[in-house]
């Protein structure tokens, strides 16, 4: 049986944070509950094609999931456990916001099954969390995490963003050392650059010039700090932005990297589904309508059905952000061709220049080709 | 339609300065006497060039025929004969004129009397035509009629006492010029019963019917399946169609008898067959001699010309040939450059021909160019005795092989009020201008005199002078001749290679800023790359300024957008696209934005 990671949106937040592009908004509490009913109804009808999985991880992202009933959550996850082939000891990860999350909450997301939290804490720094337009203090996260700990969580991952507007690569450091002195320390640490993306409120202040940012080289020395900070703590790099104690890399996220199946239901929810690629709508009033309908697979948009070529591309440039990098044998075994029959001269420039290195089965970028890691990756787009 | 005696008949052009109002008042004056409906008038009917259009001023002249029932009860045909507004034009306003037998002269009723306006008015008085003014603009409020009729009274030296008050814009007036046409506009007076002898003031090429010649005819009759031929090119066919011209199209006729302007077509394929200012006569009754003032015209301003995407060069190929139909003054022949790849050399009459001749291959046949930095011709004398002329600085031949160089002067005219004179002396200073002379014309303006080098105002002449006298200055010039200069070629270098699309000629004195504005310019066009990029200029190997672009060291997307993986490709794809639109020199990938941008090095960078 084929394994499958299921992902579920939760579009809503108290208050969008400054820099956010994601697909959330702050909404009335009848729009949500009606919300919420459209998004159980889509997770029950999808279980028919999903029958053949079994489902090995499952996310709750956002927005900010937290805003919602968490009875709301623990009833979603058992439509799952009722309609699915759910895994032995599955990865279900939930994202929470510390401003918005207490003991009672985790009690009921433990009871439901979940046994990893994301935690957006950005910075433990006030100031900054200000600018960044977060909802919630340093006091606030504190008393999440203890609260976290104490409902039984031991699979904590921390958000933490970096190049934030007049942070030095000492401020930073600091950062890094206060995740790690928690207590117990998190498994999992997500360390992020700041984007300015267009249409935010950042992009308005700093899009035209970078005045007020880091420059590129704080924001390299503060990548290449971070490696080695997290290192003597235990954790290891095992992806771009993301660093994990022994065994407890993120499962579902590594489903993306790898290139492996996954669907996801709600707002503008993206799948790699049966060879193919498709995201649902991302507006409110037609997910609602639709769903309400019945009509589930209208809300799929966009829908991509990739060719080899679309898959090879996205094997490598998804697999090169892993710092494992790619496997040999696997692409070998997926596309029934030799890397080097498709890549050999992208793969021998890319060398020449060190961006690119080779070991045994795997072909994986070095720390210079991580800084630049788009350079490389347009590379392999044939 | 009835044919007309000479008497009845009035051809005659309109002259202005750019944006006086000449195209408007063409407009009305179409409008009036009724050859077309409002309805059926568009913006601007002698401006069918879509560019045209945009830019306000009128490229190509064209002819308009039309009837006008005058107050003496006779009706009357009118020629008018739109003339191109630009010094790049000069010599196809002068067979314009030469096919005409008198001139309106607009001026605007606020600005009074510019440098085009004397430019153009002493050439239409130089062809003997008689000229009257017409005060344009009325309507507005800073218009001030009386003052402007004594400007031209003084300062041109033609009655303008009784001259037409007009508002083109408003249609008010026109009446009046209509009728000053018919009395201060004389007749023809060519002889019909004597061997044809007619003046080619234009053509244009249509694929259907071959060349279509634009005519005056001064003696003798033109008609339909006679064997005529051009005097200078020597080129004969027959004649299969004659006509006039109605508002936007041809209107076939008979023949077309002394006096007349019209157009004939021959089947003739090549427009270089029946340039303009040659003349048409007939094979078996030919003129003694053929009317004067013909003249080739030559190239003034050359330019390469690559297409952005290689793969299209067939594509460029093709469309230049087209548009050389239409434009017996378009110049090109291939060329490759090291950097651009195939592409040509192509050959203008001036910047504003360049840029219409770029922006029609841009627009018209949807080709992305990138254009190196125009030159002028200079003469190369070398050491051996021969001269030759350079028009791509690739060509320039080793310094020990050369004796000297000449490049090309003009002669300069300057309109300007007083307040500017300084600092419009101080910009011919710095564009390496000789003072001639100062001429006050009336109290608060005065016209300056320079020469000046060619390659100095080809650039960013026009847009200097502008801001440095607020829009109050206006210019206008004609070629003097070739003098000796100390040029040097300025070299670019990209991470120690030269890129020969970025040489160009320049006087040894300007070298040096010429070349530090380059490399600062370079420096904000070429992205990072993967090590440090040295950007030089040089002047005959000798590095005289440099510029680095420091090596990224950041290109990586943090986030990974969930599993939106759709998102994470477009943003590949749109980066690998804008590589693909580089150029790549060395292992150094240039944007063709690069090779633009340094064309426009304007001051105060």
């Amino acid at each position: 049986m084929n394994s499958l990671g299921i992902y579920i949106h939760i579009p809503f937040c108290i208050r969008k944070c400054l820099y956010c592009d994601f697909l959330s908004f702050p909404e009335r509490e009848d729009v949500r509950a009606l919300y919420l009913d459209c998004l159980k109804k889509e997770i029950s009808a999808g279980a028919i094609e999903c029958s053949d999985y079994e489902v090995d991880t499952v996310f709750i992202g956002g927005g900010t999931p937290t805003v919602v009933d968490p009875d709301a959550i623990a009833d979603i996850l058992g439509i799952i456990r009722e309609n699915y082939n759910l895994a032995k000891n599955p990865e279900i990860t939930i994202e929470c916001n510390p401003g918005t999350s207490d003991r009672k909450a985790f009690d009921i997301y433990l009871k439901a099954g979940i046994n990893r939290l994301s935690i957006g804490l950005q910075s433990p720094k006030d100031e900054e969390l200000r600018l960044l337009g977060r909802i919630h203090n340093r006091e606030q996260f504190e008393k999440c995490y203890k609260d976290a700990v104490s409902a039984g969580f031991s699979n904590i991952n921390i958000d933490l963003m970096s190049a934030l507007p007049g942070q030095t690569t000492d401020s930073w450091n600091e950062n890094l050392e206060y995740a790690c002195s928690l207590e117990p320390k998190p498994s999992h640490i997500s360390a992020y650059s700041l984007i300015i993306e267009e249409g935010t409120p950042f992009y308005e202040k700093y899009g035209e010039d970078a005045a007020g940012l880091p420059s590129e080289d704080d924001d390299r020395d503060m990548y290449h700090e971070t490696e080695a900070v997290l290192k003597t703590q235990g954790y290891h790099r095992y992806e771009i932005s993301n660093y994990a104690g022994e065994g407890f890399e993120c499962l579902h996220n590594r489903r993306y990297w790898e290139c492996k199946e996954y669907i996801g239901f709600g707002l503008g929810a993206a799948s790699f589904f049966d060879g193919k690629r498709f995201h649902n709508t991302r507006d409110m009033s037609e997910y609602t309508r639709l769903a309400g309908e019945g009509d589930f697979k209208a809300l799929r948009q966009e829908v991509e059905d990739l060719d080899e070529k679309a898959l090879m591309e996205e094997f490598m440039f998804m697999g090169l952000r892993l710092i494992e990098g790619v496997s040999v044998n696997e692409f070998e075994k997926r596309f029934g061709k030799k890397i080097h029959e498709v890549y050999g001269s992208v793969i021998a420039d890319l060398r020449e220049k060190q961006l690119l290195e080779i070991e045994e089965d795997h072909i994986r970028l070095t720390a210079k080709g991580l800084d630049v890691s788009n350079y490389c990756m347009a590379e392999f787009l044939l | 339609m009835a044919e007309f005696e000479q008497s009845k008949i009035r051809n005659f052009c309109i002259v202005a300065h750019i944006d006086h109002g000449k195209s408007t008042l063409a407009d009305r004056m179409i409008e009036t006497t009724g050859v077309l409906t409002s309805r059926e008038m568009q913006n601007q009917v002698l401006d069918n060039m879509e560019i045209e259009r945009e830019r306000g001023i009128t490229i190509k002249s064209q002819a308009v025929r039309m009837v006008y029932k005058a107050k003496d009860g006779e009706e009357y045909v009118f020629n008018m004969i739109d003339t191109p507004g630009h010094v790049d034009f000069g010599y196809e306003v002068s067979r314009s004129l030469a096919a005409c037998d008198g001139a309106i002269l607009v001026v605007d009723a606020t600005q009074g009397v510019e440098a085009q306006t004397l430019a153009n008015v002493y050439l239409a008085l130089d062809h003997d035509l008689d000229v009257f003014p017409v005060i344009n603009k009325i309507d507005l409020p800073s218009a001030r009629p009386d003052e402007v009729k004594e400007e031209i009274e003084d300062v041109i030296g033609i009655e303008a006492h009784d001259a037409p008050l007009v508002s083109a814009k408003l249609g008010t007036g026109i009446e009046d010029v209509l009728e000053n046409v018919v009395h201060k506009i004389p007749a023809p007076t060519g002889d019909a019963s004597a061997p044809l002898k007619a003046l080619i003031f234009d053509s244009v090429y249509d694929s259907y019917r071959g060349v279509i010649v634009f005519v005056r005819v001064r003696d003798g009759v033109l008609k339909k399946g006679m064997t005529a031929k051009c005097m200078a090119s020597g080129a004969s066919w027959e004649v299969v169609e004659v006509g006039y011209f109605g508002p936007g199209q041809f209107i076939p006729c008979d023949e077309l008898t002394a006096g007349s302007v019209g157009y004939f077509t021959a089947s003739i394929k090549n427009i270089q067959d029946a340039r303009v200012g040659d003349t048409v006569t007939e094979v078996a009754n030919p003129c003694p001699e053929a009317l004067p003032g013909y003249k080739k015209v030559m190239p003034m301003v050359y330019c390469g010309l690559y297409p952005a995407d290689t793969a299209r060069y067939p594509e460029l190929r093709d469309a230049l040939e087209k548009l050389q139909l239409n434009d017996a003054s378009l110049f090109y022949e291939p060329e490759t450059s090291q950097a651009l790849g195939f592409g040509f050399r192509a050959g203008f009459l001036g910047l504003l021909h360049l840029e219409v001749i770029q922006e029609r291959l841009e627009r018209e046949y949807n080709l992305d160019l990138v254009t190196t930095a125009p030159g002028v011709v200079y003469k190369v004398h070398k050491t051996d005795g021969t001269v030759f002329d350079l028009t791509n600085p690739s060509n320039l031949p080793d310094p020990a092989e050369i004796e000297y160089m000449e490049e090309p002067i003009v002669n300069g005219e300057i309109m300007v009020t007083t307040d500017y004179v300084g600092a419009i002396m101080q910009l011919c200073q710095e564009r390496r201008g000789r003072y001639i002379s100062t001429e006050y014309i009336e109290a608060t303006r005065a016209v300056l005199k320079y020469e000046l080098p060619l390659n100095e105002i080809i650039y960013d002449f026009f847009d200097a002078l502008k801001s440095r006298s607020r829009g109050y200055a206006s210019f206008d010039y004609e070629i003097k001749g070739y003098e000796e200069s100390q040029l040097v070629k300025l070299d670019i270098l990209i991470n120690h290679e030269q890129v020969d699309a970025l040489s160009f000629i320049v006087h040894k004195d300007g070298a040096y800023e010429r070349g530090r504005k380059m490399c600062e310019k370079l420096k904000g066009e070429i992205p990072r790359h993967l090590f440090e990029i040295p950007i030089q200029a040089a002047v005959g190997g000798k590095i005289i300024a440099r510029e680095t672009v420091k090596a990224m060291r950041k290109d990586v997307l943090a986030k990974c957008y969930g599993g939106d993986i759709s998102r994470k490709r477009k943003l590949l794809e749109k980066q690998k696209e804008g590589k693909k639109k580089m150029r790549q020199i060395g292992s150094v990938e240039i944007p063709q934005q690069a090779f633009l941008s340094v064309l426009k090095l304007d001051e105060g960078n």
